[in-house]
């Protein structure tokens, strides 16, 4: 068993959305390097059942950087301390033997704890409801190539749609703004001709439906884009911005 | 509401926007301001300084200016305000363990404080200047002089009014200090202004991010030399 590693865990706990919570201290030992942040978790879990404690509860699912499920605050970072990447895929070689980790679930008025670590992201669902999408009138498969899209706006436009809405942004942001999730699909939308026809209508439902949600305000302080496991750009928020502006001062609503 | 009043009240873009054009508009306030500064260091007993303060009050054009300048500054911190207080809202419960310095600047951070330290800068300055000059905290000596075509002008000497503030220690410390959080309000403010209005291209954002150092580096060191140097060059 050498190089493994023994931690010091500081993991909120909270019973439900309504009972109060706080930081519970827990030891891991014989932590492998090669162990990912969640198996070290679950290897945790067990010597909690074995012991008669309730394991801790977190959002985890396909546990390969692409689902956006796993959501934790770890060591004042969203998805912990390195850049690029999802819980899941961060290992514990990533830390020091005898390291104190503290955990904590996403925190924003907008996403209200469930259990432990798990938070309710429906927000972001019903953002994407609001006007994240595109029409389309089924009929006969068309060409694929019938479109032409320019390489650089199919590249800025996939860039934008890696966005898994895990939430890192909101949660990262000083603000709890989840401004950053909206750019990547209005960005996205707006750089392909598929989404030219409802731009308007999109910008201007996405971004009420921010502020019925209870997100804060932007002021672009880029925390985002840092702790982004998909690394998403500021440029997506500019392009947002202009999309929002040129909507707002020619769309048809008035009210 | 309508369309207008409901993007800029309940949108955070449009919110936004109200920051940063307000924000922008303050900035070319500042130049102005510095420009005007500049002839208090002028060797002639404080002639162009006090000239320069009557066009200044009197000039129809440049007085209305000053009233949108004086709403522009109500109006960012009032949005500011709103901002922040909506954002604090937006994260009822704060981190026990947090550490955004590696992924935000300290400016980006402290916004609010550093525009908190702005404004009481500015009560603490009109009401040392402003005050005075309108005669509100006690009436400016009377100096008399000749213009290029002659005339005799009696005018308020606000140049010894100035002199004399600028020699009281805390005074210049205030002005110094006040400077100094400017410079950090601006070295986020400025370039943000332009990231909040879509005004970023691969061309022209390095441009704007340069040429910033003439708002949070120049302008601000700008206004803190003229008290330093009166402080300990002039009698």
């Amino acid at each position: 068993m050498s190089g493994h590693m023994n931690l010091t865990l500081k993991v909120w706990r909270q019973k439900d959305a309504k009972a109060a919570g706080k930081l519970e201290t827990y030891e891991a030992k014989d932590v492998s390097p090669d162990m990912s942040f969640l198996e070290m978790i679950d290897v945790v879990n067990e010597s909690l059942i074995k012991k008669g404690v309730e394991p801790i509860a977190f959002d985890h699912d396909c546990r390969e950087g692409i689902c956006g499920a796993c959501s934790m605050y770890i060591n004042g970072h969203a998805h912990g301390p390195k850049q690029g990447i999802t819980t899941c895929q961060l290992h514990m070689r990533s830390f020091k033997d005898g390291e104190t980790i503290t955990i904590e679930p996403w925190r924003a008025k907008a996403f209200p704890i469930i259990k432990d670590l798990v938070v309710d992201r429906s927000a972001f669902d019903r953002i994407i409801q609001a006007g994240g999408y595109v029409s389309v009138n089924t009929g006969v498969t068309i060409d694929a190539n019938a479109i032409a899209i320019p390489k650089e706006h199919a590249d800025n436009a996939m860039d934008a749609a890696t966005c898994i809405g895990c939430g890192a942004c909101v949660a990262a942001c000083k603000n709890a703004s989840a401004t950053l999730f909206l750019s990547a699909k209005v960005s996205q939308l707006a750089l392909l001709p598929q989404g030219h026809p409802e731009r308007a209508a999109r910008v201007e439902a996405m971004i009420d439906q921010m502020e019925l949600e209870g997100f804060g305000n932007c002021t672009n302080t880029e925390a985002c884009s840092a702790e982004c496991p998909k690394e998403i750009g500021q440029e997506h928020i500019a392009r947002m911005n202009r999309e929002f502006y040129a909507a707002k001062l020619s769309s048809s609503k008035t009210k | 509401m309508s369309w207008f009043t409901q993007t800029i009240f309940s949108t955070s873009v449009g919110r936004k926007v109200i920051m940063a054009l307000t924000g922008l508009f303050l900035c070319t306030f500042l130049a102005v301001h510095l420009a005007g500064n500049f002839q208090l260091l002028h060797n002639d007993g404080g002639k162009a300084f006090n000239l320069y303060t009557v066009f200044m009050t009197s000039n129809p054009l440049i007085k209305t200016i000053s009233y949108v300048n004086f709403a522009f500054i109500l109006g960012h911190v009032v949005w500011g305000a709103y901002i922040t207080y909506k954002n604090r809202q937006a994260r009822p419960t704060g981190y026990a363990y947090n550490d955004p310095g590696k992924t935000s600047s300290f400016s980006s951070r402290w916004m609010g404080v550093l525009g908190t330290m702005i404004l009481i800068f500015l009560i603490i300055h009109l009401k040392d200047f402003k005050m005075a000059y309108l005669g509100i905290t006690h009436k400016l000596d009377l100096v008399t002089y000749t213009l290029d075509n002659g005339d005799q002008v009696e005018v308020k000497n606000m140049y010894d009014e100035v002199i004399e503030e600028f020699h009281e220690p805390v005074v210049v410390g205030i002005y110094v200090l006040s400077m100094i959080a400017l410079g950090f309000h601006l070295y986020h403010g400025f370039q943000s202004a332009f990231q909040t209005l879509g005004l970023r291209h691969p061309k022209y954002t390095p441009v704007i991010k340069s040429a910033g150092f003439i708002f949070w580096g120049l302008i601000p060191l700008g206004f803190a030399i003229i008290p330093l140097i009166i402080f300990f060059c002039r009698n």
